[in-house]
């Protein structure tokens, strides 16, 4: 029973997406488990045929229990799946005379293998933004293919059926847990900044203009965007804070904070969000969203978060001033986007304004530190075209 | 009817040499050891009782020297079958070897033909260390001017040697140390083969896997073992390294759309990189995943087997990485 | 397509968002995204899921004019 997040106790096996026999690989979900957080689909990083499942559906068990066995065909069974690891491990390298192969990690970066790229052609469908699960992470013929099974992107006139879905007095024990928790152990300081989103909304209003309705982008990439690229120029802010001190993250995967109707919050990780496109990243937000709602979130996506981000919308207040979500370091926060007064030249005048915060741990970083993520924020949102 | 044909690769070389000797008699054998002795692998054994010592010749320990009059006999009309003990060996004669039987047609405008076959061993897995245990009939199919054989099946090493006997250049055979004790069913129905096409062994669907030699017996078995795991690899055999059969492969890769090339031969510079570099040339935009290779790590061969086998290409090897193209990590 | 059928449609998706608004309650000129808590991600799948079901490209410049039921509806009948 893996960890989903640094409070779980247990989880409540709801459905076994496996059978004994079947081969499974890294990545392949395997099971659906029903937390605080509502129902999160479990997936597996090990890899062979699956021997036993040892717990009943229904059943309710601690974290780090065993809940299935799987083996390597023809050997002796390997040791079961337990604990879930902090992120999800890199590749291990395979035995070859192939060094080239075993140094890369699965890399974003939008990789396309000839042939998909060929294939997309052929559907008419534009790779750009699909997720590859090809070598090195490259988008490969079954993705393309995959993706035009599925048609529309996010379509959602037909949502999936909820499975058991959240309780919300459950979700709301679970964020008193862990917000109680930061305010004890995490000594925060809270800087905040205003910029101006006069360029940044003007270029997103003519790209919105020359794109079909599916394709258009919300404000909020741009603040993802921005916010990914600028924890590159200030890493000590993404990572996580342990018994060992600070360890950075292995890559910038940023925690979405999303509001549940009916209340509650979740903020499941969008991985490697530095190198994706705009376009792929509002599909992704979108993909998340969905699920967030509907159920249907992987337990990769719950533990792998290296710093969180949240906005209030464009009907919230100005200035959000966050709360860290343990283990990570910081909190970047934006109030909603409003016109206010500003000084340009010589003189006052309206401009699309927003607030961008950040609550740091102070164990970690200091004030100066902290300001260098909001300045390089501030200079990134001034050149849109370049997000 | 006939007997069982049930017979080891030794046994198949030794009836292609002994049908040679039967049905021309300008054939003659020329090598170290192959008379009295037998043959250092025991391939010619009992040809000396049976046609002679003209017809089967003990040579002085110096393969410029015979080499270069196999070139001669064969200059002059003659069909010798030379053998060079092993690769390593034929090291010193290199210079016959490629200035004079492979350039003599050319420089001579195609007056002079130099119908010379010679048989070579090759590759390592014997303990015999470094300056016995090379593959480098790679090197051989980079020479303009020599077709380069590979028999690994039973089929192969019976009747290649015919069809470079017919073939008016200089045919270089190489015959891999670990096969020679492989035995099987000969088919019966096989009475000849040609010496310019590679061959599909296994049919696949999910990733073509280019070897010869005994790299395909090891990639038969990584095939075994990724069926088991739902992944259907399709084998070539290469059989001919020069010229290379690319529309063989290119069809192949055309199909499944993933490729892993196994060559005992050292990574840099070897076949394994020239049949790469052609696919990339000319099957790019079929291609879904990375090229990849499973080549002889670049280190003088061990004298250690554990190290040995460490150094080789192995099955587990090529399974890893076929499986790596077709289910990314 | 009939006013009638717009507005069925618009609260068919209208509920794949917010299935647990009040749709029977809700007062033509009132601000949809106040009424049912709808974020600007909210809207703009609504948005999309009515480009989808119509055909429409709405230019983003449109988007105030589908703010109430009212205003969509007259919008989508031109």
């Amino acid at each position: 029973m893996p960890a989903l997040g640094a409070d779980m106790e247990a989880g409540t096996l709801v459905e076994w997406l496996i059978k004994p026999g079947d081969w499974v690989k890294r990545g392949d979900v395997v099971a659906v488990v029903e937390t605080q957080k509502g129902a999160i689909e479990i997936e597996i990083f090990s890899e062979g045929v699956v021997s036993e499942l040892v717990v009943p559906v229904g059943a309710k068990v601690p974290v780090g229990s065993l809940i299935a066995r799987i083996g390597v065909p023809g050997e002796a069974p390997t040791p079961p799946v337990t604990a879930f690891p902090a992120a999800p491990p890199t590749p291990a390298p395979p035995p070859t005379t192939t060094p080239v192969a075993t140094a890369l990690p699965a890399l974003r970066g939008g990789k396309i293998t000839p042939a998909a790229r060929r294939r997309a052609a052929e559907l008419g469908i534009d790779p750009a933004g699909l997720l590859g699960t090809g070598v090195e992470g490259a988008v490969s013929v079954a993705d393309v293919e995959a993706a035009a099974a599925h048609s529309a992107p996010v379509s959602l006139v037909a949502l999936p059926p909820r499975r058991a879905g959240f309780d919300s007095a459950e979700m709301r024990k679970a964020i008193a847990a862990a917000m109680g928790r930061s305010k004890r152990e995490i000594p925060h300081y809270y800087l905040s900044h205003t910029v101006d989103l006069g360029a940044a909304l003007a270029w997103l209003a003519a790209f919105n203009d020359s794109q079909p309705v599916p394709n258009r982008l919300l404000p909020a990439v741009l603040l993802l965007k921005a916010s990914a690229l600028a924890l590159r120029e200030v890493p000590q802010l993404n990572g996580a804070y342990g018994d060992g001190g600070f360890k950075p993250g292995p890559g910038i995967h940023v925690g979405w904070a999303i509001s549940l109707r009916g209340g509650g919050l979740i903020a499941p990780a969008i991985r490697d969000a530095d190198t994706r496109s705009l376009p792929e990243l509002m599909s992704v937000m979108r993909d998340l969203v969905q699920r967030a709602r509907a159920g249907g979130l992987r337990s990769s996506e719950l533990a792998s978060s290296t710093v969180t981000v949240t906005s209030l919308g464009d009907r919230g207040a100005e200035t959000v001033m966050g709360i860290i979500y343990p283990p990570q370091v910081a909190l970047i926060g934006y109030g909603s986007i409003g016109s206010r007064p500003w000084v340009v030249g010589k003189r006052v005048k309206p401009r699309p304004l927003v607030t961008v915060s950040l609550a740091a741990d102070h164990r970690v970083s200091d004030g100066h530190i902290g300001a260098l993520l909001l300045i390089a924020i501030e200079r990134l949102l001034q050149e849109p075209e370049k997000l | 009817m006939s007997a069982s044909t049930q017979i080891t690769y030794r046994e198949a070389c030794r009836q292609g040499l002994r049908d040679a000797l039967l049905n021309d008699p300008k054939t003659f054998l020329m090598g170290e050891d192959i008379g009295r002795y037998g043959g250092c692998y025991a391939v010619t054994k009992g040809l000396l009782d049976e046609f002679g010592e003209e017809r089967v010749r003990d040579t002085p320990l110096s393969e410029s020297a015979y080499v270069g009059a196999g070139i001669g006999a064969a200059l002059v009309g003659m069909r010798p079958i030379v053998e060079i003990m092993t690769v390593n060996f034929s090291l010193l004669a290199l210079d016959q070897i490629i200035n004079n039987a492979a350039t003599i047609p050319h420089m001579s405008g195609g007056q002079f033909a130099v119908p010379l076959v010679i048989r070579i061993a090759t590759g390592g897995g014997r303990r015999v260390a470094a300056q016995h245990s090379h593959s480098l009939e790679g090197w051989y199919a980079h020479i303009p001017g020599l077709r380069i054989l590979a028999p690994a099946v039973l089929e192969d090493a019976r009747f290649m040697l015919a069809a470079a006997l017919a073939d008016p250049n200089p045919v270089l055979i190489f015959e891999h140390v670990m096969l020679y004790n492989i035995e099987g069913e000969l088919d019966p129905a096989v009475t000849s083969v040609d010496i310019a096409h590679a061959k599909v062994r296994r049919q696949g669907t999910d990733v073509t896997v280019i070897a010869y030699g005994n790299g395909l017996f090891k990639a038969l078995t990584a095939a075994d073992t990724m069926a088991t795991e739902g992944i259907e690899a399709e084998v070539i055999d290469l059989r001919v390294l020069r010229p290379l059969d690319t529309a063989t492969l290119l069809a192949s890769v055309a199909k499944t759309r993933r490729c892993v090339i196994v060559d005992e031969g050292w990574r840099s510079g070897s076949l394994a990189a020239e049949i790469g570099m052609r696919i990339a040339e000319q099957a790019f935009f079929d291609l879904d995943a990375p090229l990849r290779r499973v080549c002889g790590r670049e280190v003088p061969m061990p004298y250690a087997a554990h190290l040995e086998d460490a150094a080789l290409p192995q099955p587990a090897d090529i399974a890893a990485a076929a499986r790596g193209l077709v289910r990314p990590a | 397509m009939s006013d009638t059928e717009t507005k069925s449609m618009i609260v068919e998706l209208l509920s794949a968002i917010a299935p647990e608004g009040d749709f029977a309650a809700l007062v033509g000129t009132e601000d949809l995204r106040e009424t049912l808590d709808l974020d600007s991600m909210d809207f703009m799948n609504f948005v999309v899921a009515l480009h989808e079901r119509t055909g429409i490209d709405i230019p983003e410049a449109d988007y105030p004019k589908l703010r109430t039921l009212d205003g969509a509806i007259a919008y989508l009948a031109r």
